[in-house]
């Protein structure tokens, strides 16, 4: 499989595209939802969060993919939920380590990854099947797909919610002497739901085949 | 696949249980300093940025954090019912929170509007020093918002009734409507309100829309809007926290000039 002279193969390169657009873990798989409601509200901690989920992702898909041929079957989902969970703490401790502020933030959101289901629907439709390499690509990917979504979604939240871009007054608000007054719904998890919509709405115009069939 | 024999799978999950044990532990044990430090730090900058002594918003660097601290900041700690300073436990150490929760080291609270659930028996409070002379004394308060406790910092003149800062270092209500208590010119409205009414009774509030000039209006604080349960957790955090099962005794204490401010 590796053993062409490229280690960058068709394959490999769609595993990291295609999560981008064609089948985008939030806007097509639907996954990851509850985190990119909660961590949406600013771009900071969606880039944060976002680079915690990338960095988890491509740790478990790796290693569950080393492994694969060893795990017993009858206890697989155990053993991936095992690496999750031990990634994101190890993740969870070195962002209070580093990035106190922000870990503040992301609150329980970073721990909560272990839930997130794309990490551990990437390990058991992906690693389980499929080299390291490829995995690595496929993880890079969706994790890309998934920062994607929640940087775009926290640029339209942070900027109508609350006039500011990564903390930087974009549009000063009247309450602070400005002139714009800040969209509420915005700074709720429902208009992180609506600009979700809006996002797999505008996807599924551009690329009509990703349209279920009822 | 076949399936492997029981003492493999057995074997396997050892395994990994052990290699993610040792890495997890690692990690944890080989970070602990320096989040620990995070959390001291934080906490130093809230007490120095509620004093007025860094400017909201700024970053220091963590040397001049620690050296603003030592030089300016004394922390001490207060036994609550009796409203004296006490050596009975370290005021740098103390963990106040954990010290709410510990059966032996706190009372339960009567029932009040703050939802606080208990009352530790001591608390570190912070005098504000310059030179020889005490400027202010800081009070650490919490009580219930909309969603979270919100725990927070007052900062009073040795009058120990006017207000000279308010901020709250841990929460979780809403962004931007709840979330609005660290907005930086909500919290300046509380600069020279007034605590106590003329009766002593805790008279300062958190209204519903704007309050006027502090010199006129001294009891009302601008209401956030859209948040009016987390106001009013605000207004009852203070009354609590104030009144005679809180630091009530404490501050009379300090106006009578039995204890030194």
């Amino acid at each position: 499989m590796s053993a062409t002279p490229s280690i960058v193969g068709k394959k490999e390169r769609e595993a990291l595209i295609d999560p981008l657009f064609n089948n985008n873990p939030i806007a097509l798989q639907v996954l990851g939802i509850c985190s990119a409601l909660a961590v949406t509200t600013k771009v900071e901690t969606a880039l944060v969060m976002s680079v915690a989920l990338t960095v988890v992702l491509m740790g478990s898909n790796v290693a569950v993919s080393l492994i694969r041929d060893r795990i017993p079957n009858s206890i697989r989902i155990v053993v991936q939920l095992t690496i999750i969970a031990s990634l994101v703490i190890v993740t969870d401790q070195v962002l209070k380590a580093f990035l106190f502020d922000v870990s503040k933030q992301l609150s329980v959101f970073v721990g909560l990854i272990i839930t997130n289901c794309i990490v551990m629907g990437r390990a058991e439709a992906y690693a389980m099947q499929n080299g390291p390499v490829s995995s690595l690509f496929d993880a890079v990917g969706n994790g890309l797909g998934y920062s994607l979504v929640l940087i775009l979604v926290a640029f339209f939240r942070e900027l109508l919610g609350g006039g500011k871009l990564l903390g930087f007054v974009i549009l000063p608000l009247a309450t602070e002497g400005g002139w714009y007054n800040p969209n509420g719904l915005m700074v709720l998890a429902p208009g992180a739901f609506f600009l979700i919509g809006i996002f797999i709405w505008v996807l599924r115009t551009w690329k009509p085949d990703q349209i279920e069939a009822d | 696949m076949s399936q492997p024999s029981v003492g493999y799978t057995v074997g396997f999950a050892a395994a990994l249980c052990l290699v993610c044990g040792v890495f997890v532990a690692g990690s944890a044990v080989a970070l602990k300093d320096l989040q620990d430090t995070n959390k001291r730090l934080d906490k130093q900058k809230k007490v120095l940025s509620v004093a007025g002594l860094i400017e909201e918003g700024a970053s220091p660097s963590q040397s001049e954090v620690e050296e603003l601290f030592a030089k300016r900041i004394v922390a001490k700690a207060v036994k609550l019912d009796a409203g004296v300073y006490s050596d009975a436990v370290d005021a740098a150490g103390f963990d106040q929170r954990k010290a709410s929760k510990d059966p032996s080291m706190s009372v339960e609270a009567p029932a009040n509007s703050a939802k606080v659930a208990r009352v530790p028996e001591h608390a570190v409070v912070y005098q504000v020093v310059n030179g020889g002379s005490v400027e202010q004394i800081i009070l650490p308060i919490e009580g219930k918002g909309l969603w979270s406790t919100l725990y927070g910092f007052v900062s009073l003149q040795t009058d120990m009734n006017t207000v000279q800062g308010l901020t709250f270092y841990e929460h979780a209500e809403t962004p931007g409507l709840g979330g609005e208590v660290d907005n930086a010119s909500w919290k300046k409205g509380w600069k020279d309100r007034k605590v106590f009414g003329d009766n002593g009774e805790v008279a300062l509030k958190v209204i519903k829309g704007k309050a006027g000039a502090a010199a006129d209006d001294p009891y009302s604080v601008d209401g956030l809007s859209g948040a009016t349960l987390t106001s009013n957790g605000v207004t009852n955090t203070i009354e609590f926290w104030f009144g005679e099962h809180g630091f009530g005794p404490f501050i009379e204490n300090v106006k009578s000039g039995k204890v030194n401010g």
